[in-house]
């Protein structure tokens, strides 16, 4: 029997097994941000224990910080404090921090990636769910609690169960204006915010093979909104042309010695997987969220259903009610009062330039306050020079400094109770982006598309 | 991390599904850097309105009902990996929290901190509810050692699983970093003796 790419990378990584249950699993790389890792820094001053691999520990400021004037003193006193504290805690265990006005500052799943951090095969873990994105490189990463931030950072080991495995295979070739937040989006609307509970997704097909990096990170991202503790992509040669020359990539005999692993990360032929499933690019169009968690999403051209399977009527209905609406109501036409572009899920270069492409001479409809926020100083510094800056700022747009914003609004982006924001982040719970506010999930052209027309409308005839 | 065994106390019902983290502590509360005070933060959304005065309609301002328990609707703790969640719900007084169905994250994050989610079938949420609404006096019974939930005095008993390890820390109160400090050696020589290694940051 064949292993999958998931158990091969797992089982590389198991230093010891308890009671068959769970693993004492080895942790390649851990990424920390400055909410969820005072306490667990805390649980190491009480102990009285130094960090074990420092030098396996990459630190930055994203969830608090301001998307405006980075370079002047945080005003807001508590996410001061916290990001002082991570500052402090860098220093006092001296773990490499790319903290707030550094070149290589960002939101933390953008900045991994970027800088080759990220590389196929390993084990990666941060107190963040969607530490997920990294799996994009054939990886296993997940998101941990601040206890288990604790445990990587004493041992560099993480005492967890293997999860069963899922594949999904999306096949044949994508529509034209249809982007891998849509296929995400559609494989959430078919599997549930639940569905992937208990297992730990690879996407394959020649839909996803045929994704650059930064769309299939996208894809990836989003695994844990069906509750899969995360999700892979077999590495590729585009996975290897990505990585190829970032700052931590390997180099020269490293390079060669770390491609010829890498070329056998892939699910043997004779595999078995614990649940397929399998869909048609063909089938999948722009689509948007209308309820209140990622798995109520319809296709731009849908009505809001009377009701799904997959939840209570009365759960059901109270969703609706909090965003306003109601079934029978197609999407297209909704007026919307913000559009946020940014956070983990679509804030890569290749995302900005989707929106000033469309947006490039255009101009944001005057009822519309429209924010894009890139994902890290990296990608913001690249769309300067490539002009994207201007192109957005001409068009309406604010074009703010990096950091996770209005998809978690711990700092001062918020959309205010009531209105419709379009976003491209990964949630639309209750209150996400601000009590009260509404959140409508979409790809970075769609959003585009409404920050313009000031309404939902199809990008592909707009 | 305090120990639990057996525990009958009377429960709140919470029926809604997919009660994600961002409901149970939204991110504005996240910024301190202890875990104190999260239990007075606790489903603030739902619980306060825009003026900070408690919301009449939410379960958690009712006079009817109280309890250590917390019964709620499947997928509960969904979303964000935030532990904050964990703390807030034991800072708020509960130790035990029933649903059909948890997510992952969520799960472990409550193992991590002395809180025993209970995976029962979504019959028996029913007749749970169902028992807490018509009499809000009704007491649960928890027996983690035994591994059931019993709706006292004669209702059904439902078993549950937990993993022989997570239980064991239950019960004696400990956490897994004990544990895995203890693996030291058996850590530096898989270093050692891996294959593949991706080499530290240098």
């Amino acid at each position: 029997m064949g292993k999958t790419l998931f158990d091969k990378i797992w089982d590389a990584h198991v230093v010891h097994q308890v009671n068959g249950a769970q693993d004492v699993l080895y942790i390649d790389r851990h990424f920390i941000h400055e909410v969820t890792s005072p306490q667990a820094f805390s649980g190491l001053k009480t102990r009285g224990i130094p960090l074990f691999r420092k030098d396996q520990t990459v630190a930055t400021a994203d969830h608090n910080v301001p998307t405006i004037n980075q370079h002047l003193p945080i005003s807001e006193p508590l996410s001061r404090k916290q990001v002082e504290t991570l500052s402090e805690n860098c220093e006092d265990f001296d773990v490499r921090l790319y903290g707030l006005g550094h070149q290589n500052q960002g939101i933390v799943h953008v900045i991994g990636p970027e800088l080759g951090i990220t590389q196929p095969g390993m084990t990666i873990v941060c107190g963040d769910s969607h530490t997920s994105t990294h799996g994009a490189f054939g990886t296993i990463a997940f998101g941990i609690g601040t206890s288990q931030v604790e445990q990587v950072f004493a041992t560099q080991t993480l005492l967890v169960s293997k999860p069963k495995r899922m594949r999904i295979t999306v096949n044949g070739q994508l529509q034209n204006g249809v982007l891998s937040k849509d296929i995400i989006l559609y494989l959430l609307s078919k599997l549930s915010a639940g569905g992937g509970t208990g297992y730990f997704i690879e996407y394959a097909g020649e839909a996803i093979r045929s994704l650059s990096m930064e769309a299939r990170m996208t894809i990836c991202n989003m695994s844990i909104e069906m509750g899969a503790r995360g999700g892979l992509i077999a590495p590729d040669q585009t996975t290897f042309d990505y990585i190829k020359g970032r700052k931590f990539a390997p180099e020269g005999e490293d390079w060669s010695r770390s491609l010829e692993y890498w070329k056998t990360l892939k699910s043997d032929e004779d595999a078995n997987f614990d649940i397929e499933y399998s869909f048609e690019a063909s089938d999948i169009e722009p689509m948007v969220t209308y309820g209140t968690n990622p798995g109520m999403g319809l296709k731009i051209t849908e009505i809001i259903p009377e009701k799904i399977d997959t939840a209570k009527p009365e759960s059901f209905a109270k969703s609706l009610k909090y965003m306003g609406l109601k079934p029978g109501q197609p999407m297209k036409g909704i007026t919307i009062q913000n559009v946020f572009i940014g956070s983990c899920t679509n804030s890569r270069i290749e995302d900005l330039r989707i929106v000033a492409e469309y947006v490039k001479g255009k101009k944001v409809n005057e009822s519309v306050r429209a924010m894009i926020v890139p994902g890290s100083q990296r990608v913001s510094k690249q769309a300067i020079e490539e002009g994207l800056n201007v192109i957005l700022t001409e068009a309406g747009f604010e074009f703010r400094e990096a950091g996770c914003s209005a998809c978690l609004g711990m700092n001062e982006d918020k959309i205010p109770a009531g209105e419709y924001c379009i976003s491209t982040s990964n949630r639309n719970f209750e209150g996400r982006q601000g009590p009260g506010a509404r959140t409508i999930l979409a790809s970075p052209l769609t959003a585009a598309a409404a920050a313009i027309s000031g309404k939902i409308v199809d990008a592909r005839e707009n | 991390m305090e120990k639990l065994e057996i525990l009958q106390d009377t429960a709140v019902p919470m029926p809604m599904e997919d009660i994600d983290t961002d409901q149970i502590i939204p991110a504005r509360f996240l910024k301190a850097i202890d875990k104190e005070g999260f239990g007075d933060n606790l489903f603030y959304d739902w619980r306060y309105d825009k003026d900070d005065k408690p919301n009449a309609d939410f379960i958690l301002n009712s006079p009817i009902y109280s309890g250590s328990i917390l019964v709620a609707g499947k997928n509960f703790g969904c979303g964000s990996s935030r532990e904050h969640a964990a703390w807030a719900l034991y800072g708020y007084g509960f130790r035990v929290v029933i649903s059909s169905f948890f997510a992952d994250i969520f799960k472990g994050n409550a193992l991590n901190n002395g809180i025993l989610p209970i995976q029962v079938s979504p019959e028996y949420l029913d007749q749970l509810f169902n028992a807490i609404t018509s009499d809000p006096n009704t007491k649960i019974s928890v027996n983690l050692p035994e591994q059931f939930v019993k709706i006292l005095p004669d209702g059904n008993t439902q078993p549950f699983e937990i993993d022989e390890y997570k239980k064991m820390c239950l019960l004696n109160g400990y956490d897994d970093i004990d544990y895995l400090l203890s693996l030291q050696d058996k850590i530096v020589q898989f270093e050692q003796e891996r294959e593949y290694i991706h080499k530290p940051l240098s």
